[in-house]
Parts: structure tokens; sequence; C-alpha cells
């Protein structure tokens, strides 16, 4: 079992990040990536940069829980989370989620489950600016509904406070 | 005590900063915010209580019942939008 968190600028390469997860674990028999990209429209709006702003410190240790908790829920057998920051533009890849485990099954879910993880939970705030101005991007209710399937209250996007 | 105070997305950005330190009386979360709110209109705009924001103590999600101590850091952000 083991799992590695990036938090860099950088793009990354999936064939590397893929090879290098599965390295010499020849019980892996499935493994299921994810990688979220840039839309050049956002709810109608043309999208011309992306600007991510996270919490250092408190997003890798968010995001190490998360794979805890899928290490501990589904049969895997490594895990990795690379999420970029700073100036994206359309098309930039933003995030990789890569899932080892010895069935398909698994990896399949863990993926997902860690993807509506990161998105209700980690923090990271992501700005558009494009011809019509700049502005922070709004929560999305349908991310905590997400959650819900994994037996999860998340109460992320909720337009008030939670106390 | 005193207490670092972090600010992210656009709270920091309203604000035009993005770490206060802070010397407190305080003993929560929710009183700091008030306490915050108190020392000038900036502040009491940026935290108004009803808007959507979320607290932090030492780098984990709080309930505004959240125990300060002594050096600790407390963030106050809006909703994530990561991923």
């Amino acid at each position: 079992m083991s799992w590695e968190v990036r938090i860099q600028t950088g793009d990354f390469d999936l064939s590397h990040e893929i090879a290098q997860l599965r390295s010499g674990q020849f019980q892996v028999g499935a493994v299921c990536a994810f990688v979220g990209t840039v839309r050049d429209r956002n709810s109608g709006d043309q999208v011309a940069t992306l600007e991510l702003e996270h919490y250092p410190g408190m997003t890798e240790k968010s995001i190490e829980q998360m794979m805890h908790d899928a290490h501990n829920r589904f049969d895997i057998i490594s895990s990795k989370v690379i999420h970029r920051v700073g100036v994206l533009n359309p098309s930039d890849q933003i995030v990789l989620v890569a899932v080892t485990s010895a069935h398909r099954g698994e990896s399949f879910q863990a993926c997902e489950f860690l993807m509506d993880y990161l998105k209700t939970q980690a923090p990271f705030w992501k700005k558009e600016s494009g011809p019509q101005g700049s502005h922070w991007v709004d929560a999305r209710i349908s991310d905590d509904q997400a959650m819900a399937k994994w037996g999860i209250v998340s109460q992320n996007a909720l337009p008030n406070e939670l106390n | 005590m005193k207490v670092n105070v972090r600010f992210f997305s656009s709270l920091r950005e309203q604000l035009g900063f993005s770490v206060y330190v802070h010397e407190t009386g305080s003993e929560t979360v929710s009183q700091l915010r008030s306490e915050l709110m108190g020392l000038n209109p900036l502040f009491a705009e940026v935290l108004a209580h009803g808007k959507a924001i979320r607290m932090a103590l030492n780098q984990e999600v709080c309930q505004d019942t959240a125990l300060l101590s002594e050096g600790c850091e407390i963030a106050f952000f809006p909703p994530v939008t990561g991923g």
C-alpha cells in the first residue's frame, strides 16, 4: 500500500506517472487514471486563463487523508494525486488521480471516490479570466451530491455558513 | 495569545493581504472572527456572518467552536473549487 501527493506548477506526463506508480508491483492487474483538463467555456463564459490557488500544507494533508480513506475503503495497491496550481490555459492538464489494484472494479471505484472527495474537500480555488473579466468559480451542489453515493455528507457548496 | 490568521481566494483578494498576526483575547474561532470584524470595516465586510465562509484550525477544517491556542493557525476561505 503506497500513495503519493504532489502539488506543482508544472505539467505532468501520464505515461511516466503510471509507469512509476506500478513499477515493481507485480500484483497489479488494473490501473485507473483520471485527468482533469481546462475547458475553454464554463457556464457559458469564455475562459482564457484559469488560476488555481491552494493552501500549502493543508492541501497535502487533506489529500493524504482522502487517500488513507480510499485505501481503507477499497482493495487498492497504490494511488497518486497530482494537482497543478498557478495560471493554466484551456486544454492544459489540471489534475491526475491514478489508482492500481489487482482487479478493475476497485481501482475504478477508488479513482472516482478520490476525485469526488478532492472536488469538495481539498483547499483549492479557481479563478477564471476571459473577455467578460475575472471571477472566482462557485462551488457546485452537484459535487456535494456526488459524495452522497459514498455515504459522505458534504456541504461545501452551501451558500451560507455551516455552523 | 498570539495567533496567525490566514485568508485565501476571494477573502484574501478583498482584504489585500493573506496573513494577519493577531494578539487575541478570544477563546474560539467564532469569537476570533467577531473580534476581527470589530477591528475595522474591511474585516467586518469580508468576514460578515451569513456568508459562505469555511474555517480551518491548524490546517484542518473546524467548527466555529474550535478552541484557539498560542501560536495556532486559523484560516478563513470560501467553498473549495479544485479538481
